[in-house]
Protein backbone atom coordinates (compact mmCIF):
# COMPACT_ATOMS: atom_id res chain seq x y z
CA UNK A 1 0.00 0.00 0.00
CA UNK A 2 1.21 3.30 -0.79
CA UNK A 3 1.14 6.22 1.46
CA UNK A 4 -2.03 6.65 2.97
CA UNK A 5 -2.54 10.15 2.27
CA UNK A 6 -2.04 9.39 -1.49
CA UNK A 7 -4.51 6.09 -1.62
CA UNK A 8 -7.16 8.83 -0.47
CA UNK A 9 -6.19 11.27 -2.95
CA UNK A 10 -7.09 8.91 -5.47
CA UNK A 11 -10.95 8.68 -3.73
CA UNK A 12 -13.43 10.54 -6.12
CA UNK A 13 -15.20 11.37 -2.78
CA UNK A 14 -12.18 12.76 -1.26
CA UNK A 15 -11.23 14.86 -4.83
CA UNK A 16 -15.14 16.10 -4.33
CA UNK A 17 -14.64 16.43 -0.29
CA UNK A 18 -11.76 17.70 0.94
CA UNK A 19 -10.12 21.32 0.30
CA UNK A 20 -8.41 23.38 2.90
CA UNK A 21 -10.19 23.69 5.87
CA UNK A 22 -10.44 26.93 8.13
CA UNK A 23 -11.01 24.69 11.05
CA UNK A 24 -14.22 26.64 11.65
CA UNK A 25 -15.96 24.16 13.66
CA UNK A 26 -19.61 25.12 11.19
CA UNK A 27 -19.81 21.01 10.12
CA UNK A 28 -19.64 19.64 13.72
CA UNK A 29 -22.38 22.74 14.61
CA UNK A 30 -25.26 21.11 12.27
CA UNK A 31 -23.83 17.37 12.51
CA UNK A 32 -26.45 14.53 13.67
CA UNK A 33 -23.25 12.31 14.68
CA UNK A 34 -21.51 14.79 17.14
CA UNK A 35 -25.59 15.57 18.60
CA UNK A 36 -24.85 11.85 20.14
CA UNK A 37 -21.16 10.57 19.93
CA UNK A 38 -18.12 11.89 21.01
CA UNK A 39 -17.17 13.49 17.12
CA UNK A 40 -16.18 15.83 15.72
CA UNK A 41 -15.88 16.37 11.96
CA UNK A 42 -14.01 19.76 11.81
CA UNK A 43 -10.98 17.53 13.49
CA UNK A 44 -10.87 14.94 10.98
CA UNK A 45 -10.90 17.10 8.20
CA UNK A 46 -8.29 18.86 10.27
CA UNK A 47 -5.85 15.53 11.08
CA UNK A 48 -6.22 14.50 7.37
CA UNK A 49 -4.53 18.03 6.26
CA UNK A 50 -1.87 17.47 8.24
CA UNK A 51 -0.92 14.35 5.57
CA UNK A 52 0.59 12.57 8.30
CA UNK A 53 0.50 9.14 7.81
CA UNK A 54 0.43 7.94 11.45
CA UNK A 55 -2.55 10.59 12.22
CA UNK A 56 -4.46 8.77 9.66
CA UNK A 57 -3.41 5.46 10.51
CA UNK A 58 -4.96 5.64 13.96
CA UNK A 59 -8.11 7.52 12.50
CA UNK A 60 -8.62 4.18 10.31
CA UNK A 61 -8.31 2.23 13.44
CA UNK A 62 -10.44 3.97 15.82
CA UNK A 63 -14.18 4.16 15.90
CA UNK A 64 -14.88 7.83 15.01
CA UNK A 65 -14.62 7.59 11.40
CA UNK A 66 -17.67 4.90 11.27
CA UNK A 67 -19.85 7.47 13.82
CA UNK A 68 -21.01 9.67 10.54
CA UNK A 69 -24.45 8.66 9.58
CA UNK A 70 -23.51 9.95 5.62
CA UNK A 71 -26.45 12.92 5.79
CA UNK A 72 -24.37 15.18 4.07
CA UNK A 73 -25.41 18.46 5.92
CA UNK A 74 -22.01 19.51 6.12
CA UNK A 75 -21.48 19.93 2.93
CA UNK A 76 -24.06 22.11 2.63
CA UNK A 77 -22.91 24.74 5.37
CA UNK A 78 -18.80 24.33 4.85
CA UNK A 79 -17.82 27.93 4.06
CA UNK A 80 -15.22 25.85 2.19
CA UNK A 81 -17.33 23.63 0.47
CA UNK A 82 -15.43 20.76 1.96
CA UNK A 83 -17.59 17.83 2.87
CA UNK A 84 -16.33 15.70 5.91
CA UNK A 85 -18.98 13.28 5.38
CA UNK A 86 -17.09 12.46 1.90
CA UNK A 87 -13.69 12.60 3.38
CA UNK A 88 -15.61 9.93 5.53
CA UNK A 89 -16.60 7.94 2.91
CA UNK A 90 -12.90 7.48 1.74
CA UNK A 91 -11.65 7.00 5.06
CA UNK A 92 -13.56 4.04 5.55
CA UNK A 93 -12.88 2.81 1.99
CA UNK A 94 -9.38 2.86 3.29
CA UNK A 95 -10.00 1.43 6.54
CA UNK A 96 -11.93 -1.35 4.92
CA UNK A 97 -8.72 -2.20 2.14
CA UNK A 98 -6.76 -2.04 4.66
CA UNK A 99 -8.06 -4.30 7.19
CA UNK A 100 -7.90 -1.37 9.71
CA UNK A 101 -11.14 -1.67 10.81
CA UNK A 102 -11.14 -4.97 12.28
CA UNK A 103 -9.11 -2.75 15.24
CA UNK A 104 -12.42 -0.55 16.08
CA UNK A 105 -16.02 -2.17 17.73
CA UNK A 106 -18.00 0.23 14.98
CA UNK A 107 -15.52 -0.88 12.71
CA UNK A 108 -16.46 -4.49 13.28
CA UNK A 109 -20.06 -3.57 11.96
CA UNK A 110 -18.71 -3.70 8.32
CA UNK A 111 -19.09 -7.47 8.92
CA UNK A 112 -22.80 -7.69 9.44
CA UNK A 113 -23.05 -4.89 7.12
CA UNK A 114 -21.73 -6.63 4.27
CA UNK A 115 -23.26 -9.92 4.67
CA UNK A 116 -26.86 -8.37 5.05
CA UNK A 117 -26.61 -6.41 1.92
CA UNK A 118 -24.64 -8.28 -0.43
CA UNK A 119 -27.23 -11.08 0.55
CA UNK A 120 -30.08 -8.66 -0.14
CA UNK A 121 -28.86 -7.42 -3.25
CA UNK A 122 -27.44 -10.75 -5.01
CA UNK A 123 -30.40 -12.76 -3.80
CA UNK A 124 -33.29 -10.46 -4.33
CA UNK A 125 -32.28 -7.55 -6.36
CA UNK A 126 -33.25 -5.25 -3.10
CA UNK A 127 -31.17 -3.69 -0.06
CA UNK A 128 -34.03 -4.45 2.34
CA UNK A 129 -36.18 -7.16 1.91
CA UNK A 130 -39.19 -8.58 4.27
CA UNK A 131 -37.68 -12.05 4.33
CA UNK A 132 -34.42 -10.82 5.81
CA UNK A 133 -35.93 -8.36 7.86
CA UNK A 134 -36.20 -10.42 11.16
CA UNK A 135 -39.09 -8.46 13.46
CA UNK A 136 -37.19 -9.65 16.78
CA UNK A 137 -34.28 -7.39 15.92
CA UNK A 138 -36.44 -4.88 14.58
CA UNK A 139 -38.88 -4.21 18.13
CA UNK A 140 -38.89 -0.35 17.02
CA UNK A 141 -40.97 -1.03 14.10
CA UNK A 142 -43.61 -1.80 16.66
CA UNK A 143 -46.39 -4.15 17.45
CA UNK A 144 -48.46 -2.91 13.88
CA UNK A 145 -44.86 -4.40 12.30
CA UNK A 146 -44.79 -7.42 14.20
CA UNK A 147 -48.81 -7.62 12.97
CA UNK A 148 -47.83 -7.11 8.88
CA UNK A 149 -44.60 -9.64 9.21
CA UNK A 150 -47.21 -12.15 10.16
CA UNK A 151 -50.10 -11.53 8.16
CA UNK A 152 -47.01 -10.30 5.25
CA UNK A 153 -48.79 -12.07 2.23
CA UNK A 154 -52.04 -10.98 2.53
CA UNK A 155 -51.13 -7.47 3.84
CA UNK A 156 -49.35 -7.09 0.91
CA UNK A 157 -51.95 -8.19 -1.33
CA UNK A 158 -54.49 -6.21 0.17
CA UNK A 159 -52.01 -3.06 -0.35
CA UNK A 160 -51.61 -3.97 -4.07
CA UNK A 161 -47.82 -5.21 -3.53
CA UNK A 162 -47.47 -7.64 -6.50
CA UNK A 163 -45.21 -9.70 -3.81
CA UNK A 164 -42.98 -12.07 -5.31
CA UNK A 165 -44.85 -12.14 -8.48
CA UNK A 166 -43.99 -11.91 -12.45
CA UNK A 167 -43.93 -8.43 -14.07
CA UNK A 168 -43.51 -5.04 -13.21
CA UNK A 169 -45.17 -4.09 -9.41
CA UNK A 170 -44.29 -3.55 -5.64
CA UNK A 171 -41.83 -5.97 -4.40
CA UNK A 172 -42.10 -8.22 -7.49
CA UNK A 173 -39.62 -11.16 -7.71
CA UNK A 174 -36.65 -9.25 -9.44
CA UNK A 175 -36.04 -12.24 -12.68
CA UNK A 176 -33.34 -14.73 -12.49
CA UNK A 177 -31.22 -12.83 -15.52
CA UNK A 178 -30.90 -9.64 -13.55
CA UNK A 179 -29.62 -10.81 -10.45
CA UNK A 180 -27.17 -12.86 -12.84
CA UNK A 181 -26.43 -9.45 -13.68
CA UNK A 182 -25.77 -7.73 -10.64
CA UNK A 183 -23.75 -10.46 -9.86
CA UNK A 184 -21.43 -9.97 -13.03
CA UNK A 185 -21.68 -6.15 -11.72
CA UNK A 186 -20.37 -7.18 -8.19
CA UNK A 187 -17.62 -9.16 -9.92
CA UNK A 188 -16.08 -6.86 -12.26
CA UNK A 189 -16.09 -3.83 -9.87
CA UNK A 190 -14.65 -4.72 -6.96
CA UNK A 191 -17.60 -5.49 -4.42
CA UNK A 192 -16.99 -9.67 -4.75
CA UNK A 193 -13.55 -8.97 -3.84
CA UNK A 194 -14.31 -6.68 -1.23
CA UNK A 195 -16.96 -9.43 0.47
CA UNK A 196 -14.15 -11.68 0.56
CA UNK A 197 -11.53 -8.72 2.28
CA UNK A 198 -14.42 -8.28 5.01
CA UNK A 199 -14.70 -12.17 5.58
CA UNK A 200 -11.04 -12.72 5.25
CA UNK A 201 -10.17 -9.82 8.20
CA UNK A 202 -12.91 -10.81 10.56
CA UNK A 203 -12.19 -14.07 10.48
CA UNK A 204 -8.59 -13.26 11.25
CA UNK A 205 -9.73 -10.79 14.05
CA UNK A 206 -12.20 -12.94 15.32
CA UNK A 207 -9.84 -15.79 16.04
CA UNK A 208 -7.68 -13.23 17.86
CA UNK A 209 -10.07 -12.07 20.26
CA UNK A 210 -11.31 -15.78 20.94
CA UNK A 211 -14.54 -16.19 19.13
CA UNK A 212 -16.47 -17.94 16.28
CA UNK A 213 -17.27 -15.93 13.26
CA UNK A 214 -20.98 -15.94 14.47
CA UNK A 215 -20.88 -14.70 17.57
CA UNK A 216 -18.36 -11.89 16.42
CA UNK A 217 -20.93 -11.16 13.84
CA UNK A 218 -23.62 -10.95 16.50
CA UNK A 219 -21.36 -8.82 18.81
CA UNK A 220 -20.65 -6.77 16.07
CA UNK A 221 -24.74 -6.12 15.55
CA UNK A 222 -25.70 -5.56 18.54
CA UNK A 223 -23.52 -4.57 21.52
CA UNK A 224 -22.38 -1.35 22.14
CA UNK A 225 -20.07 -0.29 25.03
CA UNK A 226 -20.91 3.32 26.39
CA UNK A 227 -17.34 4.79 25.78
CA UNK A 228 -19.40 6.63 22.18
CA UNK A 229 -21.23 8.24 23.84
CA UNK A 230 -21.42 12.40 24.70
CA UNK A 231 -22.29 13.35 28.57
CA UNK B 1 -33.65 39.66 3.26
CA UNK B 2 -34.56 42.24 0.38
CA UNK B 3 -37.71 40.61 -1.58
CA UNK B 4 -35.77 40.89 -4.76
CA UNK B 5 -32.77 38.97 -3.56
CA UNK B 6 -34.90 36.64 -2.20
CA UNK B 7 -36.44 36.37 -5.79
CA UNK B 8 -33.28 35.67 -7.43
CA UNK B 9 -32.34 32.77 -4.99
CA UNK B 10 -35.18 30.71 -5.59
CA UNK B 11 -35.28 31.07 -9.53
CA UNK B 12 -31.74 29.66 -9.10
CA UNK B 13 -33.85 26.91 -7.87
CA UNK B 14 -36.60 26.38 -9.79
CA UNK B 15 -36.22 23.13 -11.83
CA UNK B 16 -37.70 21.90 -15.07
CA UNK B 17 -40.09 19.24 -15.06
CA UNK B 18 -41.15 17.73 -18.36
CA UNK B 19 -44.99 16.88 -18.06
CA UNK B 20 -45.28 13.61 -19.32
CA UNK B 21 -43.18 10.36 -20.05
CA UNK B 22 -41.64 9.25 -17.11
CA UNK B 23 -39.33 5.98 -16.71
CA UNK B 24 -40.00 5.19 -13.07
CA UNK B 25 -38.04 2.96 -10.91
CA UNK B 26 -39.05 2.26 -7.10
CA UNK B 27 -37.53 2.44 -3.67
CA UNK B 28 -36.61 -0.80 -1.63
CA UNK B 29 -37.66 0.80 1.08
CA UNK B 30 -40.92 2.45 0.14
CA UNK B 31 -41.26 -0.80 -1.33
CA UNK B 32 -41.27 -2.78 2.25
CA UNK B 33 -42.28 -0.03 4.56
CA UNK B 34 -44.98 1.80 2.28
CA UNK B 35 -46.24 0.01 -0.02
CA UNK B 36 -49.22 1.19 -0.69
CA UNK B 37 -47.38 4.57 -1.26
CA UNK B 38 -45.62 3.24 -4.34
CA UNK B 39 -48.91 1.22 -5.39
CA UNK B 40 -50.81 4.68 -5.21
CA UNK B 41 -48.26 6.69 -7.21
CA UNK B 42 -48.73 4.46 -10.44
CA UNK B 43 -52.32 5.28 -9.97
CA UNK B 44 -52.38 8.80 -8.97
CA UNK B 45 -50.62 9.49 -11.43
CA UNK B 46 -51.69 7.04 -14.67
CA UNK B 47 -55.21 6.98 -13.67
CA UNK B 48 -56.56 10.45 -12.20
CA UNK B 49 -53.77 12.51 -14.06
CA UNK B 50 -53.75 10.09 -17.80
CA UNK B 51 -49.59 10.81 -17.00
CA UNK B 52 -47.31 7.90 -18.92
CA UNK B 53 -45.14 6.42 -16.15
CA UNK B 54 -43.19 2.92 -17.24
CA UNK B 55 -41.71 0.43 -14.96
CA UNK B 56 -40.21 -2.27 -16.52
CA UNK B 57 -39.69 -5.44 -14.35
CA UNK B 58 -35.95 -5.58 -14.97
CA UNK B 59 -35.03 -3.02 -12.95
CA UNK B 60 -33.37 -3.25 -9.22
CA UNK B 61 -32.00 -1.81 -6.31
CA UNK B 62 -29.71 1.35 -7.02
CA UNK B 63 -27.65 0.08 -4.12
CA UNK B 64 -27.63 3.42 -2.10
CA UNK B 65 -28.57 2.15 1.07
CA UNK B 66 -25.83 -0.61 0.65
CA UNK B 67 -23.46 2.32 -1.04
CA UNK B 68 -23.85 4.57 2.28
CA UNK B 69 -23.57 1.51 4.59
CA UNK B 70 -20.01 1.17 2.89
CA UNK B 71 -20.92 -2.04 1.98
CA UNK B 72 -20.23 -1.79 -1.40
CA UNK B 73 -17.58 0.17 -3.36
CA UNK B 74 -18.41 3.55 -5.23
CA UNK B 75 -17.83 2.10 -8.75
CA UNK B 76 -20.07 -1.24 -7.63
CA UNK B 77 -23.05 1.70 -7.12
CA UNK B 78 -22.38 3.28 -10.05
CA UNK B 79 -22.51 0.64 -12.07
CA UNK B 80 -25.42 -0.57 -10.58
CA UNK B 81 -26.87 2.64 -11.98
CA UNK B 82 -25.73 2.73 -15.15
CA UNK B 83 -27.59 -0.60 -15.70
CA UNK B 84 -30.77 1.45 -14.43
CA UNK B 85 -30.06 4.17 -17.37
CA UNK B 86 -29.50 1.69 -19.75
CA UNK B 87 -32.62 0.02 -19.54
CA UNK B 88 -34.62 3.42 -19.52
CA UNK B 89 -32.87 4.20 -22.62
CA UNK B 90 -33.84 0.41 -24.17
CA UNK B 91 -37.19 1.41 -23.24
CA UNK B 92 -36.94 4.35 -25.42
CA UNK B 93 -37.59 6.80 -22.22
CA UNK B 94 -35.45 10.02 -21.71
CA UNK B 95 -36.73 11.57 -17.79
CA UNK B 96 -36.11 9.20 -15.42
CA UNK B 97 -37.72 9.43 -11.74
CA UNK B 98 -36.62 6.98 -9.06
CA UNK B 99 -39.25 7.00 -5.88
CA UNK B 100 -36.69 7.60 -2.83
CA UNK B 101 -34.63 10.14 -1.88
CA UNK B 102 -31.19 7.99 -1.24
CA UNK B 103 -31.71 6.49 -4.44
CA UNK B 104 -32.18 10.66 -6.07
CA UNK B 105 -29.08 11.63 -3.93
CA UNK B 106 -27.31 8.75 -5.33
CA UNK B 107 -27.83 9.20 -8.88
CA UNK B 108 -27.19 12.99 -8.38
CA UNK B 109 -24.36 12.42 -6.71
CA UNK B 110 -23.08 10.13 -9.85
CA UNK B 111 -24.18 12.29 -12.75
CA UNK B 112 -22.33 15.00 -10.94
CA UNK B 113 -19.24 13.24 -10.75
CA UNK B 114 -19.41 12.34 -13.79
CA UNK B 115 -19.21 15.26 -15.46
CA UNK B 116 -16.58 16.80 -13.15
CA UNK B 117 -14.77 13.38 -13.89
CA UNK B 118 -15.68 12.16 -17.67
CA UNK B 119 -12.90 9.88 -17.33
CA UNK B 120 -14.78 7.97 -14.25
CA UNK B 121 -17.64 7.64 -16.30
CA UNK B 122 -15.49 5.91 -18.83
CA UNK B 123 -14.35 3.77 -16.73
CA UNK B 124 -18.17 2.66 -15.90
CA UNK B 125 -19.33 2.17 -19.16
CA UNK B 126 -16.78 -0.15 -19.50
CA UNK B 127 -17.25 -1.61 -17.07
CA UNK B 128 -21.21 -2.18 -17.54
CA UNK B 129 -20.47 -3.21 -21.22
CA UNK B 130 -18.10 -5.76 -19.67
CA UNK B 131 -20.53 -7.26 -17.04
CA UNK B 132 -23.61 -6.84 -18.92
CA UNK B 133 -23.10 -5.77 -22.44
CA UNK B 134 -25.29 -2.93 -22.35
CA UNK B 135 -24.76 0.96 -23.49
CA UNK B 136 -26.65 4.01 -21.90
CA UNK B 137 -27.50 7.59 -22.61
CA UNK B 138 -28.15 9.31 -19.35
CA UNK B 139 -31.40 11.02 -18.57
CA UNK B 140 -32.42 14.22 -20.32
CA UNK B 141 -34.55 15.29 -16.89
CA UNK B 142 -34.09 13.62 -13.61
CA UNK B 143 -36.95 14.30 -10.73
CA UNK B 144 -37.94 12.52 -7.88
CA UNK B 145 -41.49 11.31 -7.40
CA UNK B 146 -42.27 14.06 -4.99
CA UNK B 147 -40.96 16.57 -7.52
CA UNK B 148 -43.92 15.33 -10.28
CA UNK B 149 -46.67 15.24 -7.23
CA UNK B 150 -45.38 19.43 -6.78
CA UNK B 151 -45.26 19.75 -10.30
CA UNK B 152 -48.78 18.58 -10.73
CA UNK B 153 -50.25 19.54 -7.27
CA UNK B 154 -53.24 22.01 -8.77
CA UNK B 155 -54.43 19.52 -10.92
CA UNK B 156 -54.60 17.20 -7.90
CA UNK B 157 -56.02 20.33 -6.09
CA UNK B 158 -58.30 20.87 -9.13
CA UNK B 159 -59.86 17.23 -8.36
CA UNK B 160 -59.82 17.28 -4.45
CA UNK B 161 -62.45 15.41 -2.67
CA UNK B 162 -60.85 17.19 1.07
CA UNK B 163 -58.52 20.30 1.58
CA UNK B 164 -56.62 20.48 4.67
CA UNK B 165 -58.98 22.07 6.65
CA UNK B 166 -60.27 21.60 9.82
CA UNK B 167 -63.74 21.18 9.73
CA UNK B 168 -64.82 22.04 12.70
CA UNK B 169 -62.55 25.46 13.64
CA UNK B 170 -62.60 25.97 9.30
CA UNK B 171 -58.83 27.02 9.77
CA UNK B 172 -55.97 25.55 7.73
CA UNK B 173 -54.40 22.38 9.40
CA UNK B 174 -50.76 23.55 10.71
CA UNK B 175 -48.48 20.82 9.12
CA UNK B 176 -44.72 20.60 8.99
CA UNK B 177 -42.52 19.70 6.23
CA UNK B 178 -39.11 17.23 6.36
CA UNK B 179 -37.51 17.18 3.18
CA UNK B 180 -34.99 14.57 4.38
CA UNK B 181 -30.77 15.26 3.72
CA UNK B 182 -30.40 13.65 0.73
CA UNK B 183 -33.10 15.57 -1.39
CA UNK B 184 -30.52 18.75 -2.08
CA UNK B 185 -28.33 19.28 0.94
CA UNK B 186 -25.05 17.65 -1.59
CA UNK B 187 -26.52 19.77 -4.82
CA UNK B 188 -29.16 22.28 -4.05
CA UNK B 189 -29.29 23.50 -7.61
CA UNK B 190 -30.85 19.59 -7.50
CA UNK B 191 -33.98 20.05 -5.40
CA UNK B 192 -36.98 22.37 -5.68
CA UNK B 193 -36.47 25.55 -3.83
CA UNK B 194 -32.63 24.63 -2.79
CA UNK B 195 -31.60 23.03 0.33
CA UNK B 196 -32.35 26.67 2.16
CA UNK B 197 -35.76 27.48 1.08
CA UNK B 198 -36.68 23.55 0.18
CA UNK B 199 -40.51 24.10 -1.57
CA UNK B 200 -41.47 20.82 -2.52
CA UNK B 201 -43.37 19.66 0.22
CA UNK B 202 -44.42 23.16 1.53
CA UNK B 203 -46.09 23.45 -1.95
CA UNK B 204 -48.13 20.42 -1.80
CA UNK B 205 -49.43 21.55 1.94
CA UNK B 206 -50.10 25.09 0.24
CA UNK B 207 -52.06 24.03 -2.82
CA UNK B 208 -54.01 21.75 -0.79
CA UNK B 209 -55.30 24.31 1.40
CA UNK B 210 -52.88 23.71 4.63
CA UNK B 211 -50.58 25.70 6.52
CA UNK B 212 -46.70 25.16 6.65
CA UNK B 213 -45.30 25.70 10.25
CA UNK B 214 -41.67 26.57 10.77
CA UNK B 215 -40.15 25.14 13.76
CA UNK B 216 -36.49 25.66 15.30
CA UNK B 217 -34.94 22.39 14.16
CA UNK B 218 -36.73 21.79 10.57
CA UNK B 219 -33.46 20.73 7.96
CA UNK B 220 -32.37 18.52 10.99
CA UNK B 221 -31.82 14.88 10.01
CA UNK B 222 -34.33 12.46 11.22
CA UNK B 223 -31.49 10.81 12.23
CA UNK B 224 -31.26 7.50 10.09
CA UNK B 225 -27.64 7.56 9.41
CA UNK B 226 -27.62 4.13 7.19
CA UNK B 227 -25.47 1.72 9.10
CA UNK B 228 -26.36 4.02 12.86
CA UNK B 229 -29.92 2.29 11.94
CA UNK B 230 -29.16 -0.99 10.27
CA UNK B 231 -26.92 -1.93 13.03
CA UNK B 232 -28.73 -3.06 16.39
CA UNK B 233 -25.72 -1.08 18.42
CA UNK B 234 -26.61 2.24 17.11
CA UNK B 235 -29.60 3.23 17.30
CA UNK B 236 -29.53 5.39 20.12
CA UNK B 237 -28.31 7.73 17.35
CA UNK B 238 -30.95 7.34 15.46
CA UNK B 239 -34.36 7.73 17.97
CA UNK B 240 -31.66 10.64 19.44
CA UNK B 241 -31.86 12.65 16.67
CA UNK B 242 -35.73 12.22 16.33
CA UNK B 243 -36.22 13.48 19.40
CA UNK B 244 -34.50 16.60 19.27
CA UNK B 245 -37.18 17.12 16.25
CA UNK B 246 -40.32 16.55 17.89
CA UNK B 247 -38.73 18.44 21.47
CA UNK B 248 -38.43 21.12 18.99
CA UNK B 249 -41.61 20.93 17.41
CA UNK B 250 -43.52 20.55 20.57
CA UNK B 251 -44.70 24.41 21.07
CA UNK B 252 -45.61 24.87 17.81
CA UNK B 253 -48.80 22.87 17.66
CA UNK B 254 -48.30 20.90 14.74
CA UNK B 255 -50.94 18.52 13.97
CA UNK B 256 -49.57 16.63 10.88
CA UNK B 257 -45.94 16.10 9.07
CA UNK B 258 -45.14 15.82 5.55
CA UNK B 259 -42.15 13.66 4.05
CA UNK B 260 -40.08 13.56 1.34
CA UNK B 261 -38.04 9.98 2.21
CA UNK B 262 -39.22 7.08 3.22
CA UNK B 263 -36.81 6.60 5.61
CA UNK B 264 -37.53 10.07 7.58
CA UNK B 265 -41.30 9.00 7.07
CA UNK B 266 -40.73 5.66 8.99
CA UNK B 267 -38.39 6.48 11.40
CA UNK B 268 -40.65 9.87 12.94
CA UNK B 269 -43.34 7.74 12.80
CA UNK B 270 -41.75 4.76 14.78
CA UNK B 271 -39.03 6.61 17.42
CA UNK B 272 -42.40 8.55 18.80
CA UNK B 273 -43.52 5.18 19.77
CA UNK B 274 -40.24 3.99 20.72
CA UNK B 275 -39.80 7.36 22.68
CA UNK B 276 -43.35 7.04 24.37
CA UNK B 277 -42.61 3.62 25.95
CA UNK B 278 -39.43 4.86 26.70
CA UNK B 279 -40.63 7.57 28.52
CA UNK B 280 -44.45 7.93 28.52
CA UNK B 281 -44.29 10.83 26.55
CA UNK B 282 -46.45 11.76 23.39
CA UNK B 283 -46.33 14.32 20.85
CA UNK B 284 -49.69 14.82 19.44
CA UNK B 285 -52.93 15.40 21.75
CA UNK B 286 -54.78 13.07 24.02
CA UNK B 287 -51.78 10.42 23.93
CA UNK B 288 -51.79 10.50 20.27
CA UNK B 289 -48.47 10.99 18.14
CA UNK B 290 -48.54 12.99 15.14
CA UNK B 291 -48.60 11.27 12.30
CA UNK B 292 -46.66 11.56 9.84
CA UNK B 293 -47.41 11.05 6.03
CA UNK B 294 -45.55 10.12 2.71
CA UNK B 295 -47.10 12.64 -0.43
CA UNK B 296 -48.71 9.80 -1.53
CA UNK B 297 -50.55 9.09 1.06
CA UNK B 298 -51.58 12.82 1.56
CA UNK B 299 -52.37 13.09 -2.39
CA UNK B 300 -54.42 10.29 -2.03
CA UNK B 301 -56.40 11.43 0.92
CA UNK B 302 -57.09 14.88 -0.42
CA UNK B 303 -58.06 12.90 -3.76
CA UNK B 304 -60.70 10.75 -1.38
CA UNK B 305 -58.84 7.77 -1.71
CA UNK B 306 -59.90 4.83 0.71
CA UNK B 307 -57.42 5.83 3.95
CA UNK B 308 -57.47 1.73 4.53
CA UNK B 309 -56.35 1.83 0.32
CA UNK B 310 -53.57 4.17 1.18
CA UNK B 311 -52.04 1.70 3.80
CA UNK B 312 -52.23 4.03 6.73
CA UNK B 313 -52.89 0.84 9.08
CA UNK B 314 -49.11 0.38 8.71
CA UNK B 315 -48.35 3.49 10.61
CA UNK B 316 -48.07 3.17 14.34
CA UNK B 317 -48.84 6.87 14.96
CA UNK B 318 -52.82 6.38 14.56
CA UNK B 319 -54.14 8.11 11.83
CA UNK B 320 -57.65 8.71 13.06
CA UNK B 321 -57.42 11.89 14.44
CA UNK B 322 -56.29 13.16 11.39
CA UNK B 323 -58.55 11.79 9.41
CA UNK B 324 -61.48 13.44 11.29
CA UNK B 325 -60.39 16.65 11.51
CA UNK B 326 -60.05 17.05 7.96
CA UNK B 327 -63.69 15.09 7.37
CA UNK B 328 -62.57 11.90 5.54
CA UNK B 329 -65.10 9.61 5.68
CA UNK B 330 -63.71 5.75 6.23
CA UNK B 331 -64.77 2.71 7.83
CA UNK B 332 -63.04 2.40 11.22
CA UNK B 333 -63.52 -1.26 11.56
CA UNK B 334 -61.75 -2.17 8.07
CA UNK B 335 -58.72 -0.55 9.08
CA UNK B 336 -57.18 -3.98 9.37
CA UNK B 337 -59.42 -6.25 7.16
CA UNK B 338 -57.50 -8.05 4.09
CA UNK B 339 -58.77 -8.72 0.63
CA UNK B 340 -62.43 -9.39 0.73
CA UNK B 341 -62.58 -8.09 3.87
CA UNK B 342 -61.17 -11.47 5.71
CA UNK B 343 -60.07 -11.08 8.79
CA UNK B 344 -56.33 -11.23 9.89
CA UNK B 345 -56.82 -10.22 13.57
CA UNK B 346 -54.97 -7.01 14.88
CA UNK B 347 -52.06 -5.56 16.36
CA UNK B 348 -51.51 -5.41 19.81
CA UNK B 349 -51.81 -1.88 20.81
CA UNK B 350 -48.55 0.08 22.33
CA UNK B 351 -48.38 0.83 26.49
CA UNK B 352 -48.61 4.57 26.35
CA UNK B 353 -49.27 5.63 22.75
CA UNK B 354 -52.81 5.70 21.79
CA UNK B 355 -53.86 3.52 18.87
CA UNK B 356 -56.48 2.40 17.75
S1 LIG C 1 -17.16 23.56 8.05
FE1 LIG C 1 -15.59 23.20 6.45
S2 LIG C 1 -13.95 24.70 6.87
FE2 LIG C 1 -15.28 24.61 8.70
S3 LIG C 1 -14.27 23.06 10.05
FE3 LIG C 1 -15.80 21.97 8.85
S4 LIG C 1 -14.67 21.21 7.04
FE4 LIG C 1 -13.40 22.82 7.98
S1 LIG D 1 -22.30 13.61 6.80
FE1 LIG D 1 -21.42 12.82 8.70
S2 LIG D 1 -20.00 14.43 9.37
FE2 LIG D 1 -21.41 15.37 7.86
S3 LIG D 1 -23.08 16.25 9.11
FE3 LIG D 1 -23.74 14.19 8.47
S4 LIG D 1 -23.14 12.83 10.18
FE4 LIG D 1 -21.97 14.77 10.41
Amino acid sequence: MNHLFEELEKDYRFKEGYHSCINCGTCTAVCPAAEFYRYDPRKIVDIVQTRDDRQIEELLSSDTIWYCGECMSCLTRCPRKNGPGLVIMALRDLSIRTGLFTRSEKGRQMLPLTRTFSRNILEFGYCVYPETFDWNDHKESGPVWKWHMDHLEKSLERLGANYKGDGPGVLRRIPQESLDELKAIFDVTGATERISLVEKYSQQKAEEMGMSLEEYEKKAFEYSSDKHFNE
Amino acid sequence: MIYEGKQKIWKDYQKEIPDDHWYYVRSCIRQNFFPASERKFTDITRNDLGKDVYETPYHTTCGGIAYHCDAIPQETAMTIVARQFALMTESGYENYVPSCVTSFGNYVEILETWREFPELETRIREQLWKACRREFNKPKYLAHTSDLIYHWRNEIAEKARYRLIDKETGEPVRMAEHIGCHYAKMFPSKGIGGAEYPYVLAGMIESWGGQVVDYPERRHCCGYGFRQYHMKANRGYCVSNTHKKFESMEPYGIQAILTNCPGCCYFMDRWQYVISEQTGKTYGKDGFGIPVFTYEELAGLVLGYDPWDLGLQLHQVAVEPFLDRIGVEYDPKAKYLGLNKEDLLKPELPTNLKCF
